[in-house]
């Protein structure tokens, strides 16, 4: 089922997706917010700009988008895929409580800001290339991984990373970390348990995007956790 | 919650029909804006074009457009745009302007009748030059004394409001949604290098025509999206140098701000940005020495024009554009180029409705300016 967005406005493109079930393809898509929100029994194809908000509260349903995405992508989602080719604005994976992103670009600031995890819910993020400000940012739990696929070691994360991180993992691949990380953050080489614990994700990222597994392998992973030895007491960050 | 507060205290504002000024409202508003390097004449309808996929951003209570290289049939004089509550205050004010001013020119300024558009002030365009003989005895050099004009007429002159005093450059500003204004005030008619835009989410004020932005003041505009948390402190500073902010907006206190650093500072636009949005002292810290001692030195003489809050802005000058995030990069901002054009929205989806295939297309990092400017100047 193909839908045209042109000139359509959010609301009657959003009520038209959620009459319809299975594969649907958008064509000409251009800042339509919240669109699939809450989404579970379809897979959507974008083709264009979908606007803020793809995916809120996604609840099973697949997306795959052929260029970029603005901002707050997967806010808050609870379960299901998305799949972005190109790279995203900032927030993506905002509040992400379960299911999978996998972004082949860029990250913007603040991706998967406030993940958090509960039981059998552990969401995923994969980011292919570099990542802005505050990755992380009071992440609670779930697992990031940022490839840095196709730049230096030292530009794949920018300043503040896992600032007020208090669970999850966030994998970086790299050999060396350079960006400074605050001392509530512990970081260590991954061990063999800890690859195996991403292995399946970078599988599946690999299998979205076609690129060789060996390509990612090719470098060791910093694993960035919380020290629990030294708990938060002083400011957030100093002005 | 406080959302449902702010509305009906805005509700109330709305019909007891309150200026900015007489009462704060504790904004996520659409920002964009172009520009040809080369100087080629875009038309109008373009930045209201991109505007539009934005519509979500605004609520209606104010659109407005900045344009230069618009009036290259007057381009050597000030081009006063003027909102009057009633004719009075016009006689008034133009007794004030004859004084000061000589005036090469004036009119109404053409609109175009919308009913998504209503309780239009009188709208008045001049083009002036300063009196010459009270220009030399006031001392003072032209830009700073049409400032001062233009910043007395605002403080001084009830239902008189000067929204725009640049050269070759217009504002064009209105309650309603952006893409309406634009129509409003017949942009189509209009061709310049360089357009912004802004579409308006008010939160802080009740949304008159005279706060909607662009802010201006001579050829300095300022498009903004944000609620900033510093404008007191900002406020008190920039008074100090005989700035009056009637408003209570921040974005009129950013375009002081402005004003003060670039115009009477000399700085560079770079150097200003850096006061605006100062790098963190332990960003400083890490910078080579030249550049530390540079930005702290900045950071400690002008520490009250750091401005602290989200913001993403877009200002206009004679030749130019430049975008700045604050340094949390609490707002969005994306840049594209193709050839010689630069472009400029609060979201991707603005700039492809300009551009469809940039040749390149990023988001430019908190605190970091992005200037585009005329290639050789200005002709």
């Amino acid at each position: 089922m193909k839908i045209d967005c042109t000139g359509k406005k959010y609301d009657i493109l959003n009520r038209e997706i959620a009459a319809l079930e299975g594969d649907i393809t958008l064509d000409n898509c251009c800042g339509q917010r919240f669109i699939a929100a809450g989404a579970s029994n379809k897979t959507l194809t974008i083709n264009g700009i979908p606007g803020n908000a793809l995916g809120a509260y996604l609840d099973g349903a697949e997306i795959i988008v052929r260029g970029n995405v603005q901002d707050a992508t997967g806010d808050t989602m609870n379960d299901g895929k998305i799949i972005i080719n190109g790279s995203c604005g900032d927030a993506v994976g905002y509040a992400m409580r379960g299911g999978k992103i996998f972004v082949r670009g860029d990250v913007g600031y603040r991706a998967g800001i406030h993940m958090k995890s509960y039981k059998e819910k552990v969401p995923v993020l994969v980011i292919g290339g570099k990542c802005g400000s505050f990755l992380g940012e009071y992440q609670a739990g779930g697992v990031i991984i940022a490839l840095g696929l196709g730049y230096d070691d030292k530009d794949v994360l920018d300043s503040f990373c896992a600032t007020g991180m208090h669970g999850g993992k966030i994998f970086i691949r790299t050999n060396e970390l350079n960006a400074k990380i605050t001392p509530q953050i512990c970081v260590t080489t991954a061990s063999d348990d800890d690859i195996a614990q991403i292995a399946p994700f970078i599988k599946e990222f690999c299998k979205c995007f076609g690129i060789p597994e060996a390509d990612v392998y090719n470098k060791n992973f910093q694993v960035l956790s919380p020290n629990s030895s030294n708990p938060y007491k002083q400011l957030y960050v100093q002005n | 919650m406080t959302a449902f507060v702010f509305i009906f205290k805005f509700m109330d504002v709305k019909t007891m029909l309150k200026k900015e000024g007489e009462i704060r409202i504790p904004s996520g508003c659409a920002i964009s804006g172009l520009i040809s390097k080369k100087g080629k004449n875009i038309c109008g309808d373009k930045v209201v074009e991109s505007m539009t996929v934005m519509h979500e951003r605004s609520n209606g209570l104010g659109g407005g457009f900045a344009g230069y290289g618009i009036y290259p049939q007057y381009k050597d004089l000030y081009a006063l745009h003027i909102f009057y509550d009633n004719m009075r205050c016009r006689e008034e004010c133009e007794k004030f302007i004859d004084e000061v001013f000589e005036v090469v020119n004036l009119s109404k300024i053409p609109t175009r009748k919308t009913p998504k558009i209503t309780n239009e002030p009188l709208i008045w365009r001049y083009f002036v030059a300063p009196a010459h003989n009270r220009l030399v005895d006031s001392q003072l050099d032209e830009k700073e004394y049409i400032a001062r004009a233009v910043l007395r007429i605002n403080r001084d002159l009830n239902g008189c409001y000067v929204f725009s005093s640049g050269k070759n450059m217009g504002v064009f500003k209105a309650v309603g949604y952006p893409e309406d204004v634009g129509e409003f005030y017949r942009l189509d008619e209009y061709e310049g290098y360089s357009w912004t835009g802004h579409g308006r989410y008010p939160t802080n004020t009740p949304g008159w025509w005279g706060g909607a932005h662009p802010f201006s003041l001579l050829d300095y505009s300022i498009v903004h999206n944000g609620e900033i948390s510093s404008y007191d402190a900002n406020r008190r500073f920039i008074e100090m140098f005989g700035y009056t902010c009637t408003l209570q907006t921040d974005t009129e206190v950013i375009t002081y701000i402005f004003d003060y650093l670039l115009r009477r500072q000399k700085m560079t636009l770079e150097e200003a940005a850096s006061v605006i949005a100062a790098p963190f002292w332990s960003v400083i810290d890490t910078m080579p020495p030249e550049e530390r001692q540079k930005l702290s030195f900045l950071r400690n003489t002008f520490g009250s024009l750091l401005v602290t809050g989200p913001f993403s802005i877009l200002l206009g000058y004679e030749g130019g554009l430049m975008a700045l995030n604050d340094r949390l990069k609490l707002r969005s901002m994306v840049c594209a180029e193709k050839d010689d054009m630069v472009y400029f929205a609060s979201e991707e989806c603005a700039i492809r409705v300009m551009e469809p295939n940039p040749d390149r297309i990023w988001a430019p990092r908190g605190g970091e300016p992005v200037i585009a400017n005329l290639e050789g100047g200005l002709s």
